[in-house]
């Protein structure tokens, strides 16, 4: 029974970074994927905010192409994707709704569909934070990070029960530790980035942002670590549109986490995609490789 | 604030959004916490909690004009927060599908950007960042949306410049879907 990889689109625009760093960690740590041939689009918000069952369709014809090649699971690095795909499988328990979707299908979906997971969850529950540390060759000494889940890795809360806390997982800071990071507890980890609003509602996503942004630089903390192609991208990108909104300016490198344990593992930082980031990681790096040097010499 | 004529009190309204989002509305007793946790109140013109009385209410008219439908962010925080285990965060959906099918869009730049998305994926099978922004720009003729950002996404590659197929007829399998779900909800009356 094999993990079928769900990408979902800004794999392969906005945050092909992410992309190229999820699949070297998951190389590394010598977990393996079957691509989803032919996947669409999960429809994200503007989808769920126009019909439920239009929502539903999108999602569920990635998910029965995944349940006819045999899938136990379905993994995907996009906490969208994931939100959308858990709840389709969920809504579908109901044959009325589940009628109403197939209706909208070419043919009616499998009885069983997969259940997807993050791809931060599974190499959580798969690999556990001491598996992760054996593989730790070069660790994040030095770095003082904080976490950024956004709101979908943990919620909505009945369909992610799975993942922990809603308002206080952990998994990324047990992931991140096991790398040599200091992890310090961000208190606005689950708050909204303002999400797609960035583009039609500027100013409501810049000041989300711009609080996120101005909490984590007060912490003293080297950089942001990041889950979500959307939020990564808001914080990141639109950075600057965020410290005009606070009347403030930011420079906090915003990485993923896929780049930061690609980086604790000694792969090549070009494999990472650490060149796509806007604010720049050079002094994070800098701080980095120094107190590698410095243990070293120890 | 307006003085609330109950007069207008829509019965059927109240009962209509309660059967479409499977939410007991009668169970909210206004604690005000999903106001309180909410990140996009700030842009609203209706708090939530505001919003779950008026459906109480029945104050259709009120409900599916506030501005607040379109400015929510499904982040769900409200649903994780109220003590009665309502969905409030699907309450807003289910008033954004029904404000939709009236043609009552409040605030209409958001409802153009969602639809730009969703033209991409009924084009190519999945979104397109580049389309979805030219397409945006026609629909609201804000042509200098996000101009500043140009320099920073371009060069840091944050747009693929080709759009992104599915390479084996998903394209067409996901227009096919989007044209069943446009002929149905003509057939019943909604708005797709």
């Amino acid at each position: 029974m094999s993990i079928v990889y769900y990408p979902g689109c800004s794999a392969a625009g906005t945050s092909s970074d992410y992309e190229k760093s999820t699949q070297a960690v998951c190389d590394a740590l010598g977990m393996s994927f079957t691509p989803l041939p032919d996947w669409n689009c999960c429809g994200s918000t503007p989808a769920h905010a126009t019909s439920t069952e239009l929502s539903a369709a999108l999602s569920v014809r990635n998910l029965d192409i995944a349940a006819k090649m045999g899938a136990e699971k379905v993994a995907t690095p996009c906490p969208s994707c994931l939100s959308n795909l858990r709840l389709a499988k969920k809504r579908m328990e109901k044959p009325e709704f589940r009628a109403r979707v197939d209706e909208l299908l070419d043919e009616a979906s499998s009885a069983e569909l997969p259940q997807t997971y993050s791809v931060m969850q599974l190499i959580y529950e798969k690999y556990g934070s001491e598996f992760v540390a054996h593989r730790v060759q070069r660790p994040l000494k030095g770095l003082k990070v904080a976490c950024y889940y956004g709101c979908l890795m943990s919620r909505p809360a009945d369909i992610m029960a799975d993942f922990g806390h809603p308002e206080n997982p952990q998994v990324m800071e047990s992931l991140l530790r096991a790398c040599g990071a200091e992890v310090v507890e961000f208190p606005l980890k689950t708050e909204c980035c303002g999400a797609s609003h960035g583009i039609p509602e500027r100013q409501l996503t810049a000041n989300l942002s711009g609080k996120i942004l101005e909490t984590a630089q007060n912490m003293g903390i080297d950089a942001l670590v990041a889950a979500c192609p959307l939020c990564q991208m808001n914080l990141d990108l639109r950075q600057k549109q965020a410290g005009k909104a606070m009347g403030k300016e930011f420079a906090l490198p915003v990485f993923y986490y896929t780049q930061m344990m690609g980086m604790a593992f000694g792969i090549k930082l070009s494999a990472l995609g650490l060149n796509k980031l806007v604010v720049s990681p050079e002094p994070v790096l800098k701080k980095w490789q120094a107190a590698l040097k410095e243990g070293v010499c120890e | 604030m307006d003085a609330i004529n109950l007069s207008h009190k829509d019965a059927a309204f109240t009962r209509a959004v309660a059967t479409r989002s499977g939410q007991s509305v009668t169970a909210c007793y206004q604690c005000g916490n999903c106001t309180a946790g909410c990140p996009a109140g700030f842009t609203y013109d209706m708090p939530v909690s505001q919003i779950m009385r008026g459906v109480q209410l029945g104050l259709k008219d009120q409900v599916l004009n506030a501005k607040s439908l379109w400015m929510c962010l499904s982040c769900s925080t409200c649903t994780l927060r109220c003590p009665n285990d309502i969905d409030v965060a699907g309450i807003m959906e289910t008033l954004r599908h029904m404000a939709r099918e009236q043609g009552q869009v409040s605030v209409p730049k958001v409802n153009k950007f969602w639809m730009s998305f969703l033209d991409t994926v009924r084009i190519f099978g999945r979104s397109y960042e580049i389309g979805v922004m030219a397409l945006y720009m026609m629909r609201s003729l804000r042509v200098f949306t996000d101009v500043d950002l140009a320099p920073d996404a371009l060069s840091k590659q944050k747009l693929g410049l080709m759009p992104h197929v599915t390479p084996n007829g998903g394209a067409e399998a996901v227009g096919r879907i989007m044209q069943r779900f446009k002929e149905r909800a003509d057939r019943e009356g909604g708005a797709a």
